[in-house]
Order: structure tokens, then C-alpha cells, then sequence
């Protein structure tokens, strides 16, 4: 097997996507945990470190183009190149929710501590620990893990629903909760939309390992 | 799909030597069929059996049939010169006649005594010309020699003149591999247009033309076929490892 031109330049292409993926997880990660543990400034530091992520995904841009353009890549080579492309901008989206959950922590760590809830945080690691599945089984090229992660979604859109009961009840219950919980609010959809972007992921791992299409079957 | 050529089970001998195996594959009509593999690998052998080009071959043998439109071209009787008038042939190197343009593709059309008077050669040199794509770029010249075109006109006059005979099927032996990426992509252009009214089986080795032009592809290698798929297959899916491994450059 000979050691191609356009092998160096997959490996590297693998290599920063492995980086935005681990840039994408540990914002997401922070962004939780400043919420948490109400540390404004690991939140802050989530958002100062989004342009990092920003230009990762368009430094893989540059890449992607220029191995389709220069090495017209084929059959498998071809659909990890499009698979990096189609993720890429994915994993900047989901940072950007990361991003979104941070700027609610700084304002809710300004309002009182609501009292706890058990929902939430769980689905917070739901959604943590789908990206992180997604990500090991997009490296491995294992598609039989990314339908076991995308089938995932579904624990996400349920504690979506209970989460916004728990928030709306708190919400009534105590009207000076309201800012807090309606920041919390967008905190759960921001998690709830983490989840299909983490699906889309998944499904272009199996484009990728199977050349099958599955978005859109169901 | 209807078939224009339906191969089965063929093998062809060079002498003892065997170069190719059992190839059985079905070309559908008013497509472009592209054969791959690298050098030796037996695809232009394949092509040439397609109109017993290899029967000027003295020590060749083939088993097996060709059947086209369901009359097997190998058949004891079949009239040859009328295979290769229906299955024409263009080659890697262009090779005009030491003649002027019109004549180079009025030749064809004299010797099969296709045309009815001078007005109507004139009338089918013209039409040969114009489906190659060549007739705006010699209507002026077309009593000057044909060495006096560019390698890629060269390369259409020769077309036309396989065109002007009426053919139904083409064969294509890397038609564009000695001209330049402006003279390719004319031919290539030229390809997809002529499959409207042509069978077209092209040999490639340059792997983005055979992505370009073809509606299916056949890899063959060692003197068999490996895979024979929809294009569009063959570079995204192929079924076959050694397909992929070859389409992706793995292996020279």
C-alpha cells in the first residue's frame, strides 16, 4: 500500500477536526459548569475563546477546498473530506450554543440561586455525553455507535419537555424566579438543539463508514 | 435497459497467453461506457474485441460471444468490414490520411459507397464535421491538408471521419491523452453531445475524464473485470477494495 500525498494531507485535515470537536466539547463542558457552579468567569472565558473555534473551522474550510480542488479525492477519501466539510460547521454551531449558554450564566449568576433541580443537569450531560460518543465514533469510523447516539436524541427531546414543566411551574410559583428561569429556559433549548446537531453529526459518519444516506429516513 | 453489446464469458488469447478472462458485460445504448485500469490490465484489448479490431492479429483467439443487437459479431459469415463500419474507431494519436480535411472524411463515405451524388457527400462531409464540433473551425480550409490542423482538430477530424460513416457504436481509445486540457475538454464536451445518437465506450486512464464523461465505468485488472458499475458508484461506493484501492491511487 503506498503512502500517498494525499494521505499526509487527510491526516492533518483528521487531526484539526479532532481539534475543533475537543475545543467544541470543552466549551460546551465550561459553559455548563460556569452555569453550575456560577463562575462568570469561566463563562466569560468560553465566550473569548469562541474566536479560537471560529477560526479553526475556517482554517478546515481552507483545507477541504483545497484537497477537493488539488487532489480530487475518490470513493471513501472523498466522503471523509465531505463528511470533515459537512461536520465543521456543525461543531462551530453547537460552540456557538456553548457560547449562548454562557452569556445566560453570567446573567443568572446575577439573580438568585433557584432552588434545585434535577432535570436539568442531567440533561446537560445527556447532550455532553452524546457529543463526546459522536466525536470517538466518528474518529473510529464506527457507524454502529452513531446510531446508538443518534437514537439519544430522543432522552434529550423528553427532558426538554420536563424541564420546561419544572421551569414554567417555578416560574409561577415564584414570580421573582422569572428572569433566572426564563434564562434557563433558553439554556434548555440551546441543549435541545445541541442534540440534533450531535444527530446530523452522526449521520455523517455513517455517510461517511457506509455511503448511506440516513438523514430524513424516519 | 436495452443493450447495445452483451459480452459473455470471453476470453482472448495472445498465443498461449491469456489476457483476458471470462469478461461478461452489457452496454446499454446511447450511453458512455468508460474502461479503466492500469497499463496492460487488458481494456484496450476488451475495447478492440468490441469490432474484431484484434482479428489483424495473427496468433490472437477469442471464446466466448459478442453479441450485438443480439447477432453474435464472432459468428462464422459476419461480414467484418460491415462490423467495423457500425463499431467505428478512434485512436490514442490522431491519424488523418496524408489527404485534404474534406477528403479525410469523404474517404469513409466513398468506400462504402454510402453517398448519392457530390452534392450529397458534400452534405455528409459537412454533417460529420458539425457533430465534431470542428466544421466553424475549417469551412474555409477544407481543401488544405489535414496535417495542417492542431493535434486536438486533428483528433475531431478523426472523429468525423468515424462519424461519417454512420456508425452506431464508437470506441474510443484514449482519445484525449496526448492533447491539452482546452483540446480534452472539446473532446470530452464532444462525448456527452455525441451520445444522444451513439453507443460510446471510452478507454481512460485519466480517472476525472472517465468521472466526466461516463454513465458507467468497468475497472478491469490482470485481464479481468473487477467492477462494473454506475459512474457515479464507482467514485463515491465502489463495491469492490480494489476498485476503491485503485480509483484513490493506492496502488500504480
Amino acid at each position: 500500500m503506498e503512502r500517498r500525498i494525499l494521505d499526509q494531507k487527510l491526516d492533518l485535515l483528521r487531526d484539526k477536526i479532532l481539534l475543533l470537536g475537543g475545543a467544541t466539547e470543552a466549551a460546551l463542558n465550561r459553559a455548563m459548569q460556569s452555569l453550575v457552579e456560577r463562575d462568570s468567569p469561566l463563562a466569560q472565558k468560553v465566550l473569548d475563546e469562541d474566536e479560537i473555534i471560529d477560526q479553526m473551522e475556517l482554517e478546515i474550510d481552507r483545507m477541504s477546498i483545497e484537497i477537493l480542488a488539488l487532489q480530487q479525492p475518490a470513493a471513501h477519501d472523498l466522503r471523509f473530506v465531505i463528511s470533515v466539510a459537512k461536520i465543521t460547521p456543525i461543531l462551530e454551531r453547537i460552540a456557538d450554543h456553548a457560547s449562548n449558554i454562557a452569556r445566560a450564566a453570567l446573567i443568572i449568576n446575577t439573580e438568585p440561586q433557584l432552588k434545585n433541580y434535577i432535570e436539568f443537569p442531567m440533561m446537560a450531560q445527556t447532550a455532553a455525553e452524546m457529543l463526546r460518543t459522536a466525536l470517538d465514533a466518528f474518529t473510529s469510523e464506527d457507524s454502529r455507535t452513531s446510531r446508538e447516539v443518534i437514537e439519544r436524541d430522543r432522552e434529550i427531546d423528553a427532558a426538554y419537555k420536563r424541564v420546561f414543566n419544572e421551569l414554567l411551574e417555578m416560574m409561577i410559583e415564584d414570580p421573582s424566579a422569572t428572569t433566572g428561569a426564563a434564562h434557563l429556559l433558553f439554556v434548555a433549548k440551546h441543549l435541545e438543539r445541541i442534540g440534533d446537531y450531535v444527530t446530523d453529526i452522526c449521520e455523517l459518519n455513517v455517510y461517511l463508514t457506509e455511503a448511506a444516506f440516513i438523514k430524513h429516513s424516519k | 435497459m436495452e443493450s447495445k453489446i452483451s459480452v459473455k464469458n470471453l476470453d482472448f488469447f495472445y498465443g498461449s497467453n491469456q489476457a483476458l478472462y471470462d469478461i461478461s458485460l452489457d452496454i446499454p445504448e446511447r450511453e458512455v461506457i468508460a474502461f479503466i485500469g492500469p497499463s496492460g490490465c487488458g481494456k484496450s484489448t476488451f475495447l478492440r474485441t468490441l469490432n474484431r479490431m484484434n482479428d489483424t492479429i495473427a496468433s490472437a483467439s477469442v471464446k466466448g460471444s459478442v453479441m450485438m443487437d443480439g447477432k453474435n459479431i464472432y459468428a462464422s459469415g459476419t461480414d467484418v468490414v460491415a462490423l467495423r463500419r457500425r463499431v467505428g474507431m478512434v485512436f490514442q494519436k490522431s491519424n488523418p490520411f496524408p489527404k485534404s480535411i474534406f477528403e479525410n472524411v469523404a474517404y469513409g463515405i466513398r468506400i462504402n459507397g454510402i453517398h448519392s451524388n457530390k452534392a450529397d457527400l458534400e452534405e455528409r462531409v459537412e454533417r460529420a464535421l458539425k457533430n465534431a464540433a470542428l466544421w466553424e473551425e475549417v469551412k474555409d480550409r477544407l481543401n488544405s491538408s489535414a496535417f495542417g490542423l492542431s493535434g486536438g482538430q486533428q483528433q475531431r477530424l478523426c472523429i468525423a471521419r468515424a462519424l461519417a460513416v454512420q456508425p452506431e457504436v464508437i470506441l474510443m481509445d484514449e482519445p484525449a491523452s496526448a492533447l491539452d486540457p482546452i483540446a480534452t475538454q472539446k473532446i470530452e464536451e464532444l462525448v456527452v453531445e455525441l451520445k444522444r445518437d451513439y453507443t460510446i465506450v471510452i478507454v481512460t486512464h485519466n480517472m476525472q475524464q472517465a468521472a466526466r464523461v461516463s454513465d458507467r465505468t468497468a475497472f478491469f485488472m490482470l485481464g479481468k473485470l473487477v467492477e462494473f458499475n454506475p459512474t457515479q458508484k464507482m467514485f463515491t461506493n465502489p463495491d469492490e477494495k480494489l476498485t476503491e484501492d485503485y480509483i484513490t491511487g493506492r496502488f500504480g
